[in-house]
């Protein structure tokens, strides 16, 4: 049970955070909830040893049994890993938090709610083994995330982040539902474990692919891939501590892990590996190539965050080719595996700090615009420190992880050329190519990220506060993660061997049956015949070169088509679908109860001719057809004069005795065909209603006053086809049914039985007070209720009427 | 104005009770022959209807002093209870019975509680008709 108690440990912790966060202000809330992630990273410590070894662990918490449908905690060297990443970085959160996160003023209790709310649904989503826990977990983290995004939901553009992240993640989770349900029912299991044990047969399944690209669009989405980033540059509303653990760490890392997990389901899928590998790519290249155009710290970061998940997937969607090849290849390409998770790590180290320090720079100058700030180097001598440190890190540059991670993926990409299926012999090129180029555009935002902060000259008459280091603890969590980037870069292999590769065993299950025969080292020299060196070279020199020259080609920015971005995109296609839906429920829902009869009375029609055209239904036959007599041609012209006389007629009463001559007349055919009873309730209800009619109508205007003449001719033409259409297909439906009586009647039951069973003559007051009388009772129901109606609604009146004359 | 309906309101009191037995008679004979609760009930109220328009609302209302609604409340309740009342006998709801007696003045008689059921419709059926044309009546 411990591993399923770990996940909801913290929304269990959760539960009494208000109360601590009311009865004890004087304790900053943070210091309780920061045992929570503490407690957990020791706990999932425990396992590393047995995980190393190559044993997994499984527990089970039935939740709805009947479908099978329960909470499985699986711990392979992947969930792991992102467990402890979670809450590690979790637990490094939380302490900056506690100085970044005034007591006094935040609402303190539903931060820290909101945010262990997040750590259950992260732990959920990597340790889940059922695909339908695992959505559950999925949305919980896109419901926390819209909450800590609108965190301060006074402001606009909070509420307008939350929203746009709600609306792309949830897209995208409901996306990956689709795709898991497909799984499920082709794989006939919602097991992550057993999909895999049968990911072969899958593959050869007609839905399958569509299962790959609807669980890659929940990964995309989540993951912040191109073009579904757009939500991550928005999300930098949240406070600080948020965008640092959700979007940099954690949350937009669950894409990858998802994309991780379902690698030896779907990697023998083509489409897997360019969609996977093209996307990342892609995505890589759109976010450090805009990252230098944002002025706003957080956003260069976001864009940064963006290009390097680009960059894990496209390393992610290269090991994928490892399914596709044997011998010595298979290692080349898991090798891309390998410098992926390598690189999740580096990344949350690094991206981390550097989220932390722009926070501190927010904290204590008031501003975030790189435009403003300048000159802190020496007023925030450790700040800028941790900055470098991450900054070249992730520019790649040595002695910190991201060189060796960034030179990984340079490998990698060169190896993709090698392969000689699905056009990547020949398109492959493209893609160290592109990885380069973006290389470059990330080695000039690192740098443009520090050194325009740090450097340049002191402009405090631009900044709210006079700039200060920031307090101790605010600088402990940024800089053990700046320390970890250093040390990283020292003791990769200590890395490799306890995290990086259980967690490529448990993505290339196939390779590899125990971490222990992932045999990758990282080194941090190659020799000088590594085509990557060079590239890194170049990537150095050409970077430096493009980074003094910045303001000289940045203008190129203002030259792109601001109409065409994503965002402008994003912002029009909901302007579309709220104009267009209010536009069209405008356009029918008229509010006159006219254009409603001609719908409901058009879709009659449509949908009879329609059944009666394809299903050949029409059908007229003359037997059993019952001699016309005299009477009957005689009643039945009244009857039409009448109905005639009701159309064309422009006096009200007159139509009002036409209905009646209409309703004696029925009666009358009640009488020859014989049927009595009929025949005398027709003839009094309809004396009733004529009655009623007149009562009714005697208050009313006249006729052509008001309404005749007021339509123009098409609606009455419209009109008349309508009702002609009506009345034809319910003749023809008449005629029909008729023609063909597939069933013989009752009625001889009841000829038979009135009097022996029921004791009477009349067999139709019998049927209706003994067969039947259940249908009896409900109309005399009706009657009553419809009385009652009438009572209400003229007391009710003549009451509002009284109240008025009084007021 | 007032107008003088000596001739309409002598025939009426006669032409009343007829109508009132006819619709006795339909009522009890619809077992058998063409009419039943319905038609009854309904014949019933076109009697009042005639009181009332040789009368007038307030004389009538004097004259048969019924609480429409309560008569309605009334019928429905008869009828539910004597489809209600068959579960009593461990059979199915709305289970009729009917049995022949030898009542005094009538002879053998058949009663079937179906009749009861129609003596539910029945007033029902009078009372919903008097309560509407009271109402709408009463508006003017």
């Amino acid at each position: 049970m411990s591993l399923v108690f770990a996940i909801f440990a913290p929304v269990i912790v959760a539960l009494v955070i208000p109360l601590l966060f009311k009865r004890v202000p004087t304790i900053h809330t943070g210091w309780f909830v920061l045992l929570v992630p503490v407690a957990l990273v020791c706990f999932y410590a425990t396992y590393i040893p047995s995980i190393m070894k190559g044993s997994t662990y499984m527990e089970e918490l039935p939740w709805i049994p009947s479908l099978e449908i329960s909470f499985i905690s699986y711990l392979d060297g992947l969930s792991l890993l992102f467990s402890l990443l979670i809450t590690g970085i979790g637990a490094l959160v939380v302490l900056y938090s506690i100085f970044y996160m005034n007591k006094k003023k935040e609402k303190l209790g539903n931060f820290y709610v909101y945010l262990l709310m997040f750590m259950t649904a992260m732990l959920g989503v990597v340790q889940s083994d059922h695909l339908i826990s695992l959505y559950f977990f999925w949305e919980l983290t896109s419901i926390s995330s819209f909450l800590l995004i609108g965190y301060w939901y006074t402001k606009d553009r909070s509420r307008f982040g939350a929203l746009k992240s709600m609306m792309i993640t949830v897209f995208g989770g409901l996306m990956m539902l689709g795709g898991f349900l497909i799984l499920g029912i082709i794989g006939e299991t919602f097991s992550i474990r057993e999909l895999i044990e049968q990911a072969p047969t899958l593959a050869s399944q007609d839905l399958f692919v569509w299962a790959l690209v609807l669980v890659l669009l929940g990964a995309f989405t989540k993951s912040a891939q191109f073009p579904f980033y757009i939500w991550l540059p928005d999300a930098m509303e949240a406070p600080t501590p948020v965008s640092a653990y959700l979007h940099s760490a954690t949350m937009v890392k669950a894409g990858l892990y998802l994309v991780a997990r379902f690698t030896p389901i779907f990697a023998l899928s083509e489409v897997w590996i360019w969609l996977v590998t093209g996307v990342g790519i892609i995505t890589l290249l759109w976010g450090s190539f805009f990252a230098v155009k944002q002025t706003d710290l957080k956003a260069i970061l976001a864009f940064s965050t963006v290009s390097q998940l680009g960059l894990i997937m496209s390393l992610l969607g290269i090991g994928s080719v490892a399914y596709h090849v044997t011998g010595d290849l298979v290692a080349t390409f898991t090798f891309a595996t390998f410098a992926a998770i390598f690189h999740l790590i580096n990344h949350a180290t690094f991206k981390g700090s550097l989220f932390m320090i722009a926070g501190i720079i927010d904290h204590e100058t008031g501003t975030r615009d790189i435009r403003k700030l300048g000159g802190l180097m020496s007023l925030m001598p450790i700040s800028f420190t941790i900055a470098l440190i991450g900054s070249l890190s992730m520019a790649g540059v040595p002695p910190f992880n991201g060189f060796l991670s960034k030179e990984m993926f340079l490998d990698a990409t060169l190896e993709l050329q090698h392969f000689d299926l699905y056009a990547f012999d020949t398109w492959g090129i493209l893609i160290p190519i592109i990885a380069w180029i973006a290389s470059v555009f990330t080695f000039v935002y690192s740098l443009y990220f520090v050194f325009h902060t740090f450097r340049g000259k002191h402009k405090p008459e631009q900044l709210p506060k006079a700039a200060h280091e920031a307090p101790i603890g605010m600088l402990v969590s940024p800089g053990i993660l700046a320390t970890l980037v250093i040390v990283f870069f020292f003791v990769p292999n200590f890395i490799g061997t306890t995290f990086i590769k259980p967690a490529v065993a448990a993505i290339q299950p196939l390779a590899y049956k125990v971490p222990a025969e992932v045999g990758f080292t990282i080194k941090a020299w190659h020799g000088f015949n590594s085509p990557a060196l060079y590239m890194t070279l170049g990537i150095f020199l050409v970077g430096f070169l493009f980074y003094k020259t910045l303001p000289k080609w940045t203008p190129v920015y203002e030259k792109l088509p601001s109409k065409f971005t994503l965002n402008n995109m994003y912002d029009g296609i909901m302007r579309l679908a709220d104009g267009g839906a209010h536009r069209f429920s405008s356009m029918y829902m008229t509010g006159s109860i006219r254009s409603y009869f001609v719908f409901m009375f058009a879709a009659i029609i449509v949908l009879l001719a329609g059944t009666m055209w394809f299903k050949d239904a029409f059908v007229i036959s003359f037997e059993n057809l019952a001699p016309i007599r005299f009477f009957e041609i005689l009643i039945s012209i009244i009857l039409i004069v009448g109905t005639v006389t009701i159309l064309v007629t422009k006096s009200r009463l007159t139509a009002i005795i036409a209905l009646g001559a209409v309703g004696y007349t029925v009666a009358l055919f009640y009488i020859i065909f014989k049927a009595p009873d009929l025949a005398l309730t027709q003839l009094v209800i309809e004396t009733v209603s004529v009655a009623l009619f007149l009562g009714a109508f005697y208050h009313l205007p006249k006729m052509d006053k008001h309404e005749k003449g007021k339509e123009d001719r098409g609606f009455r033409l419209g009109n008349f086809l309508i009702a002609l259409g009506v009345g034809v297909m319910v003749t023809l439906i008449a005629i029909s049914s008729h023609s063909q009586k597939l069933i013989p009647s009752i009625a001889d039951y009841y000829k038979e039985t009135v009097y022996s069973e029921a004791g009477g003559g009349n067999i139709v007051n019998v049927i209706l007070v003994d067969y039947r009388g259940f249908d009896t009772l409900f109309e005399i129901s009706v009657l009553t209720i419809a009385s009652l109606g009438i009572i209400g609604m003229i007391t009710l009146r003549l009451a509002k009427k009284k109240g008025d004359r009084k007021s | 104005m007032k107008t003088n309906d000596l001739i309409i309101q002598t025939t009426t009191k006669v032409v009343f009770f007829i109508i009132f037995l006819f619709s006795i008679h339909i009522f009890f004979a619809g077992h058998y022959t063409p009419g039943g609760g319905f038609v009854g009930g309904l014949l019933m109220s076109s009697a009042i209807v005639l009181l009332l328009l040789a009368f007038d609302l307030k004389p009538v209302q004097e004259m048969l002093p019924i609480n429409y609604t309560v008569l309605t409340a009334t019928g429905l309740l008869i009828s539910l209870a004597t489809a209600a009342g068959s579960i009593f006998f461990n059979v199915p709801f709305f289970t009729h019975a009917y049995d022949y007696f030898n009542l005094p003045l009538l002879g053998e008689t058949s009663i079937h509680t179906a009749m009861f059921f129609d003596t539910g419709v029945y007033l029902v059926v009078v009372g919903v008709t008097m309560t509407i044309i009271q109402m709408i009546g009463g508006d003017e």
